[in-house]
């Protein structure tokens, strides 16, 4: 009897371990990062447009600027590609080409995102740097590259969504007449909205918080970018940059860079849940 | 035009992968994987990297696993839907979004400093099983769940305690699942590069004890690139650590499919 | 208490949250006899089952109140172990659930629960149970393969053999040939027949002229009400409540 007892607050304890590890991380981050917005002043840190850690100098806008831009750019290329993906995977092919299709998605994902800011180095930047002009490394073959790496995300649970919905939808606007495609377009995408929303959202999310294909392939300039073939910084790539060799006030920007990203984070992936959840219920 | 962006996708992945392998195949000699970087990696081979990937990959599952697996087993067998399991899976799902560089941040002031172990493979180990978490408990709530509810009631009904339901009959049955997602975990580990810099430094000298620093494939390969060091070792190191995630995930792939099977009969 | 009640209920009253599964029964089962419980669809026969061995525990939001008793002690007293219950009031459920172990596996799952591992004692129990279900000579030379190969009449006297095999006190069965083809249904009948000059036996029927074949008692169940209950004779020609006789003469059900 008391084993049994024992071994549920054993199993209890560890089963608080994921809630705990979040709390730690919020802890140690918030502890790191909050002195030195404090001692800053938010608006500054958040809104000055420099940085330069030399003369203590902690402004992140370019930064978010960047993250913005990338981000903004990956959903362009990401979710039209994906939504589509996800479509054909539902409802357009026949079950062998599903077969290659879902692994290949998989695998998709499972490429460490090296390998695709590897990639985008080697063909995408020399691409845009020859015909389009400017540094190659650029906003624009970060956002390409980004959108390919967050549609995984966005095609399994946008493909999800449209699964759930119920034969009913379909069959009924076929029997009344309408085409295949138009019941894709005016029945079946609408009604899976809200999934697809929370798909982009999570992309989203994704994609402020990719670093090393960022590293690679954004060219890390410090400065605001003003057109797509700018080079820039992201709020994850200055950290990544910087913290080899960031001490003092410095290395706290850079985990006072990293509160910012927890509460944009934190932020999207709450909207997210009460999205899909909304659908739910 | 929807089967042309798919398409499109496709042949995307297959350029990406293609392109590293070509290069990168030919390279990958014997030699190549058991001789250690020279030259700061503009010559030699890989194999420090290989043992630093493995070693790490092993702390992070030696301990996620069995935090995974727990967690699952208590959700499902032991509490009921309410304030401490919503409390669980928020935790949980919030974790899974968190990027890897806070995920570094995390493993620097916490592991590297807070406590002591310095830039090591336990830290990098111990952060990485922080990152995979989320994905064990996930897959091992999914293998938990697919099990029939009649097989807990018999095991109850012929007198068996909670404990040893979960034990003879839940996990038993739930372990192909699990696996999976151990792979998954291993496939995320052997990828990441952005917690690992930060928490496992960046030598590629063989260690010598869990206190030493190591680099793993993935940071030799981003180093070289980045730095420029040589294009055909990066070229190389890439294709091998491309070889082994396909290994990883082919046979992921290959145990769901049999668990699925031995579901239906 | 009467003389001779291995089970009784006392004021026992059921609740599957708010809705009421079981209504004021007062019912004494006794000794060695098969009692059969019999009504319509949703008459609350198989809760009345599942609460003589607390397999209703395992359900959100229920609750009861009343008593019920197993020679003479409450089974809902708080230091009652729950796995030692079990082992006395055994339960076969409606569809064959073999584990996916070999068939001696899933005989001796009970007895190493309770601490059994000596081989030699195992393979008595198994043989024991197995004879005592019917199902030996069929499946005496392959007992390492597995118990899903079993057709559907096997597999049911394999879960049969699987309570037997912690030598109950109490037998519960839930319509336990529901989907098996005449000839098994037989063979379990009959196993049940000789199986009551060593345990009480509780049985819900898959119809009435099951109830018939093998019932000594019966009790009449309707909406989680005891209607009228008594000998399978006094029921079957002559029962007091012009329900009753409604049900037995297939008036509804």
């Amino acid at each position: 009897m008391t084993k049994e007892k024992f071994l549920e607050k054993f199993l209890l304890f560890i089963a608080l371990s994921s809630i705990s590890i979040l709390a730690l991380i919020a802890f140690f981050i918030f502890e790191q990062g909050l002195p030195l917005i404090w001692k800053k002043g938010l608006a500054s840190f958040l809104l000055g447009e420099r940085w330069y850690p030399s003369q203590g100098s902690f402004g992140i806008l370019p930064m978010v600027v960047g993250s913005f831009w990338v981000t903004f750019g990956s959903l362009i290329v990401g979710v039209p590609l994906g939504v589509a993906c996800a479509v054909f995977l539902c409802e357009l092919t026949p079950p062998l080409v599903s077969m290659v299709f879902r692994p290949a998605i998989q695998l998709l994902a499972a490429i460490p995102s090296v390998i695709y800011g590897f990639w985008g180095l080697i063909v995408l930047v020399p691409l845009i740097r020859d015909h389009l002009g400017g540094p190659g490394l650029s906003i624009l073959a970060g956002s390409l590259v980004l959108g390919i790496m967050i549609l995984p995300t966005i095609i399994s649970i946008s493909e999800d969504s449209l699964r759930a919905l119920p034969r009913s939808f379909k069959e009924g606007a076929l029997s009344l007449g309408a085409t295949h495609w138009q019941t894709i377009w005016k029945v079946l995408l609408p009604a899976a909205r809200s999934g697809i929303v929370a798909s982009v959202i999570l992309g989203m999310g994704r994609a402020i918080g990719e670093t090393m294909a960022m590293i690679m392939i954004l060219g890390n300039a410090v400065q605001m970018p003003h057109s797509i073939l700018h080079s820039a910084r992201t709020l994850t790539t200055n950290i990544g940059i910087e913290m080899g060799y960031a001490t003092g006030d410095h290395q706290q920007a850079l985990f006072a860079t990293g509160v910012v990203l927890f509460f944009i984070i934190m932020g999207l992936n709450s909207l997210a849940l009460i999205i899909s959840g909304r659908r739910r219920s | 035009m929807i089967w042309v962006a798919a398409f499109f996708t496709l042949g995307v992945m297959i350029w990406i992968m293609a392109q590293v392998l070509r290069e990168g195949l030919p390279l990958l000699t014997v030699d190549f994987l058991s001789d250690s970087p020279r030259q700061m990696g503009r010559s030699g081979g890989i194999f420090s990297t290989i043992v630093g990937t493995l070693l790490i990959t092993a702390v992070a599952i030696t301990i996620a696993t069995p935090l995974g697996v727990g967690t699952a087993v208590y959700l499902r067998e032991y509490t009921r839907e309410g304030r401490i399991s919503r409390l669980i899976r928020f935790g949980t799902d919030c974790l899974a979004g968190v990027p890897s560089i806070i995920f570094g941040l995390f493993g620097f002031v916490f592991f590297v400093i807070f406590l002591g172990m310095g830039w090591s493979i336990l830290s990098g180990g111990l952060t990485l099983a922080t990152m995979i978490l989320p994905t064990i408990i996930s897959t091992a709530e999914e293998a938990i769940k697919t099990i029939p509810k009649s097989y807990r009631e018999v095991s109850y009904a012929l007198g068996g305690t909670r404990w040893q339901t979960v034990a003879k009959v839940i996990l038993p049955n739930a372990l192909p699942g699990i696996l999976t997602g151990v792979l998954l975990g291993v496939g995320r580990s052997v990828g990441e590069t952005a917690a690992i810099i930060l928490t496992a430094g960046s030598s590629f000298l063989m260690p010598t004890s869990l206190f030493s620093p190591i680099r793993t494939m993935a940071i030799h390969f981003y180093i070289l690139a980045r730095e420029g060091i040589s294009m055909e070792m990066a070229y190389a190191t890439g294709a091998a650590l491309i070889l082994l995630i396909l290994a990883i995930n082919t046979a992921a792939n290959w145990l769901l499919h049999r668990y699925i099977r031995r579901l239906e009969g | 208490m009467p003389e001779g009640d291995k089970l009784l209920f006392q004021r026992f009253t059921f609740f599957y949250g708010a809705a009421i599964a079981l209504k004021d029964i007062n019912l004494g089962i006794k000794k060695k006899q098969i009692f059969t419980v019999l009504g319509p669809a949703r008459s609350g026969k198989t809760t009345l089952l599942k609460s003589m061995n607390r397999l209703t525990d395992l359900i959100d939001g229920a609750s009861h109140s009343g008593f019920v008793f197993l020679d003479g002690q409450d089974i809902y007293d708080p230091q009652i172990l729950l796995p030692e219950l079990r082992r006395r009031v055994g339960m076969v459920f409606d569809l064959p659930t073999p584990l996916p172990l070999s068939i001696f596996e899933n005989v001796v799952y009970g007895p190493r629960l309770s601490g059994i591992n000596n081989k030699n004692r195992l393979t008595e129990i198994v043989e024991k149970a197995l004879k005592a279900a019917v199902l030996w000579k069929e499946v005496k030379d392959r007992l390492s393969s597995s118990a899903l190969r079993l057709s559907g009449g096997q597999q049911q006297r394999l879960c049969i053999a699987r309570v037997l095999a912690l030598e109950p006190e109490v037998i519960l069965l839930d319509e336990p040939c529901s989907g098996l083809d005449p000839i098994s249904t037989r063979a379990i009948e009959e196993s049940l027949i000789e199986l009551k000059k060593n345990y009480t036996i509780v049985l819900v029927p898959h119809n009435i002229q099951q109830a018939s074949r093998v019932a000594d008692r019966v009790g009449f169940f309707l909406g989680g009400e005891l209607i009228e209950e008594g000998t399978a004779q006094e029921i079957f020609t002559r029962p007091r409540n012009k329900k009753t006789e409604d049900y037995i003469s297939g008036k509804f059900g």
